[in-house]
């Protein structure tokens, strides 16, 4: 998968691990900013009020 | 140097190959997103909480000279500070308890007693997720201050006593805290939290009694 991501890169390897780079940032701040917050309602890791 | 017949009759066939080395790879990708979740939850969240913080402490120092207006679910209901957890430890406390209050911090038990009133006054917090206000509140011993600005007044209680309970042990609520039916002749504070860190399994509960009432400057 991977592999064949890399070399559908454009460029040098140079600016492939530029892209690579990249698409890891975009990828991160996806999961960060948007999937991330949808996730963390359905841990219940810290529940902290007591109830019946 | 070529090796000769390296390379021409790989271990699996090309089809299996492929498979293998993408399930390899994606649980990978796995492994590392549920890393960054946790990151997530343990630091991810707090900035949420310290920009609602920002809000809540601006609303409560604009609203000290004027009449305070009824509390409603969400509004900041006084500032805590508890010495022994540093000096810099101030939360807004937040009215109500639901998931949405508890993100903006400490959180006010609607329908148990205000700050200073006669009865228990019950703040819970998180301990983990959300800047995780109450995470060394089971360091709290005997006699440690928990400071509570209301508008009106500076009320100062000290810590009597901590418990580990279950979920259900709603009795921690009641006026008489542990003994619901009572009627109280003091004010009291009870925090809970989770209990263990990372579980939801149990409750952390630290009870403290007023002792100092120092109203504030018109």
């Amino acid at each position: 998968m991977y592999g064949w991501l890399w070399r559908r890169l454009p460029g040098g390897p140079g600016r492939r691990l530029l892209w690579a780079a990249l698409l890891v940032a975009t990828a991160m701040a996806v999961l960060w900013f948007s999937v991330f917050p949808l996730l963390e309602p359905t841990v219940t890791l810290d529940e902290v009020t007591v109830r019946r | 140097m070529a090796i000769p017949g390296a390379r021409s009759r790989p271990a699996y066939p090309g089809r299996v190959r492929i498979v293998l080395r993408t399930t390899g790879e994606l649980s990978i990708t796995a492994g590392l997103v549920l890393a960054l979740f946790c990151a997530y939850l343990l630091w991810g969240t707090g900035a949420y909480t310290a920009s609602q913080q920002l809000l809540l402490q601006r609303a409560l120092a604009a609203e000290n000279a004027a009449r305070p207006p009824a509390v409603e679910l969400g509004d900041a209901v006084a500032l805590l500070r508890i010495p022994r957890l540093g000096h810099d430890f101030r939360y807004a406390v937040v009215e109500g308890v639901r998931a949405e209050h508890l993100k903006k911090g400490p959180g006010h038990y609607p329908g148990t007693a205000m700050p200073g009133q006669v009865g228990n006054f019950v703040v819970s917090g998180h301990r983990t997720t959300y800047a995780a206000p109450f995470n060394r509140v089971d360091e709290l011993e005997r006699g440690d201050e928990l400071v509570v600005e209301a508008r009106e007044a500076r009320y100062t209680y000290r810590v009597t006593s901590q418990d580990i309970v279950e979920p259900g042990e709603v009795d921690v609520l009641a006026p008489v805290p542990g003994m619901p039916g009572l009627r109280p002749i003091r004010a009291y504070i009870t925090l809970t939290t989770c209990h263990p860190e990372y579980s939801a399994a149990q409750r952390l509960i630290v009870y403290g009694v007023l002792k100092d009432t120092e109203p504030r400057k018109a």
